[in-house]
């Protein structure tokens, strides 16, 4: 396949990706500020627009004022912020045009399919009423390429490529939340179930869509260490950064096969992904969470541009 | 001239309105159906295809970034007695045409033998002397050509252009076929219809067939070049490469690699042998033509020279589309293949000769009157439906370079019904076939894209302005 191929279907499940998680990032948010005054609603928003690595942009254009239909909107359809939803979409199914000839009808049809409807709902501002349609409208799309991919696509280079677009993609983004929430988890700083833990565990839980799988797991018992522990090492989570690193393992372990050629790529992943598999959350608390984080976040961004010059993405 | 007049040929029913034998099955289906069935599929039909993507762009309309081809579903319908003798037409001039580039690329006989006035080619842009003296591989320039074709009576069909460059709207003959086969199977099943699908497989075979010299011994691979997502065709590029099971490139992808033409593949860099390419001539190769151009790839021309890659269609084949060049085409088809001509010209006066300007000036009114490089419907003036002060703007132009000019009378172009709100309304209609050409031999997939004026009476059927599209049916014997 083409480098260029290769390039928009990595970034093409990248911005799905991206696009998902930016709106379940907003949910947990919307969820948190309904519950809180109006100062610590406020912070709340201030954290998603961190998270998101949008402070500079939103406070030059508005300030410190963090009202939440501000923010939604700034986040989903400001022109001011070039990296809103409406153009992770646009950008997604741009990418999905130029690779045309190597996805299927079933996931071009997806894609484009939810850009109109999006764009749609996008067209004017977003209200409080309105949130709720707009995010399962987000999640949904990715969802319903996700099964046409699943059910139509070959399982070839080009599959594999877009998978590793997804996982990196979803690495940096629970990575993210965690380096930004990474306080609320630390157990020094915790009243052992005192109900505002129980609240800010459970939200940073929801942003990750992890909230029933944990309780499920945990017979509803809520404790920092273990929700560090469930969403950085548990393989069973599809969203923990073990299971992104397993399933990029053996993504590049096909490429490998079908190209018969080991990269530099493999051995950044490999290294990480041992990393991943030989620690306890007790010893990454010990070197502390936060330097943990940081140094997963540098490494999965190197492996991420590492994989586009191994198969040469771009000139 | 009333452009709508009765005098047109209407090719469902005659002038006592019964129906023609060609409709005849599709007429009786039509009766049985439920009046709103057919604007309820057309809303269906529309969803459909914004769906699928099947877009269009139009250069300079920042709005509407991508547009839908209007489609009109009742399809345009030829008898395979008509369509025999069409076909016959067609393969005469496209073997005309290839051999006309043949040698006006070599020793222009035809130029010397006193037929074609050598004017026509001094200064053309069209005609690339880098293509002197050179033979592309198979001896096929026109891979792929569009015929325009325009009905005038009952058996009476006239080329009005042809498209020997890069015809383009084949992936729209396919979809329409498609949409009406998912939206009335049926009527399929009630009329035969001569099939098209198949026609990417047979180009990527005739493709191949053409491969160069360098792709000896093994199986050729064959790309489609586009300039990108931008382009007005980007659609039917991608459609055309998938179809085919084509890499569709873009310049960006390609350079030269050991005097062959290579793409940027995961792998390393991997040879292509044929390129069905859908830039144009002038950005194909910033180092022999258009240097700023980054839709091309540097030093492909001396590639192609030296046999290392198929360029379909061959650089230079445009001069074939040259309007003035048209204006020869009689005599043309008759001085390489020894025949008569089987399909007509549309009467065309050269307003570079002094007596054809003489009469074109006094009867700008009544004529059409375009630009000989010109494409698409742009820069031309149609009398009938033009005011005064746009005819006389036109007069100054026309007279400043006459040669830059040739007329046509306007014709009463045949009608097919299209749905309007108040039902069936008869519209003015062409008919583009496409034409494979291989050293295998020409194979013309049955129909073409009908190409529909939705305005009462209007002339212009082009998509760029506002021009619809129709399925075009050869009936089965």
């Amino acid at each position: 396949m083409l480098g260029r191929s290769a390039n928009g279907i990595f970034w093409l499940f990248r911005y799905l990706e991206r696009a998902e998680n930016t709106a379940r990032l907003i949910e947990a948010g919307f969820r948190m500020a309904l519950t809180r005054d109006t100062r610590d609603a406020q912070d709340e928003w201030r954290s998603v627009i961190v998270t998101l690595g949008l402070q500079g942009a939103y406070e030059a254009k508005f300030g410190l004022d963090y009202a939440g239909p501000q923010v939604f909107n700034f986040v989903l359809r400001d022109k001011d912020n070039p990296g809103n939803v409406l153009a992770m979409v646009e950008g997604a199914r741009q990418n999905a045009r130029m690779v045309r000839t190597g996805i299927t009808r079933e996931v071009w049809e997806t894609v484009n399919e939810s850009w109109m409807r999006l764009k749609e709902l996008l067209a004017r501002p977003v209200t409080d009423a309105r949130l709720g349609l707009v995010i399962d409208t987000i999640r949904r799309q990715s969802t319903e390429v996700r099964g046409a991919m699943e059910g139509t696509m070959l399982r070839n280079d080009i599959y594999n490529f877009a998978r590793m677009g997804t996982f990196i993609e979803r690495a940096d983004n629970t990575a993210r939340i965690l380096d930004v929430k990474y306080y609320v988890l630390l157990p020094s700083l915790s009243y052992v179930g005192s109900s505002l833990d129980n609240v800010q565990w459970e939200n940073v839980l929801r942003s990750l869509a992890g909230e029933r799988a944990y309780r499920w797991l945990n017979a509803g018992r809520m404790e920092a260490r273990g929700i560090a522990e469930f969403l950085i090492l548990d393989g069973r989570f599809p969203r923990s950064l073990a299971f992104c690193y397993g399933k990029l393992q053996s993504n590049l372990a096909h490429l490998a096969r079908e190209y018969g050629a080991h990269t530099p790529a493999h051995d950044i992943l490999n290294a990480a992904a041992a990393r991943l598999q030989g620690i306890t959350i007790e010893s990454i608390f010990e070197q502390g969470l936060h330097q943990f984080i940081g140094d997963f976040i540098a490494t999965n961004s190197r492996l991420g541009a590492q994989i586009q010059r191994d198969y040469r993405f771009t000139e | 001239m009333n452009n709508s007049s009765p005098s047109s040929y209407d090719e469902m029913v005659d002038a006592d309105g019964a129906v023609r034998p060609a409709y005849a099955g599709y007429r009786q289906w039509f009766e049985e159906q439920p009046p709103d069935l057919l604007r309820r599929k057309g809303s269906e039909a529309e969803a459909f295809f914004r769906r699928t993507g099947i877009t269009f762009n139009v250069y300079g309309n920042e709005d509407a970034e991508e547009r839908l081809i209007p489609f009109d579903m009742v399809p345009r319908i030829i008898t395979a007695h008509q369509w025999r003798k069409l076909s016959r037409g067609i393969e005469q001039r496209v073997r005309a045409l290839n051999a006309f580039l043949h040698d006006l690329y070599h020793r222009q006989e035809i130029v010397r033998s006193g037929r074609l006035p050598a004017r026509l080619l001094k200064g053309n842009e069209a005609f690339l002397a880098q293509m002197a003296g050179f033979t592309p591989p198979g001896g096929v320039y026109t891979h792929i050509v569009g015929i325009d074709l325009v009905r005038t009576d009952e058996d009476e069909f006239m080329v009005l252009e042809d498209n020997a460059r890069t015809p383009s709207g084949v992936s729209y003959m396919l979809e329409n076929r498609e949409t009406m086969m998912a939206m009335f199977p049926e009527l399929f099943t009630r009329v035969r219809v001569r099939e098209v699908s198949d026609y990417p497989r047979r180009l990527a075979r005739s493709l191949a067939a053409c491969a160069p010299p360098a792709a000896r011994g093994h199986k050729p691979v064959v790309a489609v070049l586009t300039p990108g997502i931008y382009n007005s065709a980007y659609f039917e590029h991608a459609f055309l490469a998938d179809q085919m099971g084509a890499e569709l490139v873009e310049g960006s992808d390609l350079r030269v690699e050991n005097g062959r033409i290579a793409m940027r593949t995961t792998r390393g860099w991997q040879p292509i042998d044929v390129i069905y390419r859908r830039v144009d001539d002038e950005y194909l190769d910033p180092l022999s033509f258009n240097p700023s151009s980054v839709l091309g790839v540097a030093g492909i021309m001396d590639v192609y020279r030296a046999g290392g890659v198929t360029i379909a269609n061959a650089p230079g084949t445009g001069i074939a589309d040259d309007k003035a060049i048209y204006s020869f085409m009689p005599e043309i088809v008759e001085f390489y293949t020894g025949e008569k001509p089987i399909l007509k010209n549309v009467p065309t006066w050269r307003c570079s000769e002094p007596d054809a300007l003489k009469y074109v000036l006094d009867n700008l009114a009544d004529l059409v009157v375009k630009e000989v490089h010109g494409s698409g419907g742009y820069g031309m003036l149609i009398g009938p439906t033009s005011s005064k002060k746009e005819i006389a703007a036109f007069e100054i132009k026309l007279r400043a370079r006459p040669d830059n000019y040739i007329a046509q009378p306007t014709l009463s172009l045949s009608t097919v019904p299209i749905l309007t709100k108040a039902g069936l309304a008869p519209r003015h209609v062409d008919l583009r076939p496409f034409v494979l050409v291989s050293p295998n031999g020409i194979d013309i997939t049955p129909g073409g894209l009908t190409r529909v004026a939705l305005k009462k009476g209007s002339l212009v059927v082009n998509s760029s302005q506002g021009g619809g599209t129709k399925d075009s049916w050869v009936l089965d014997d």
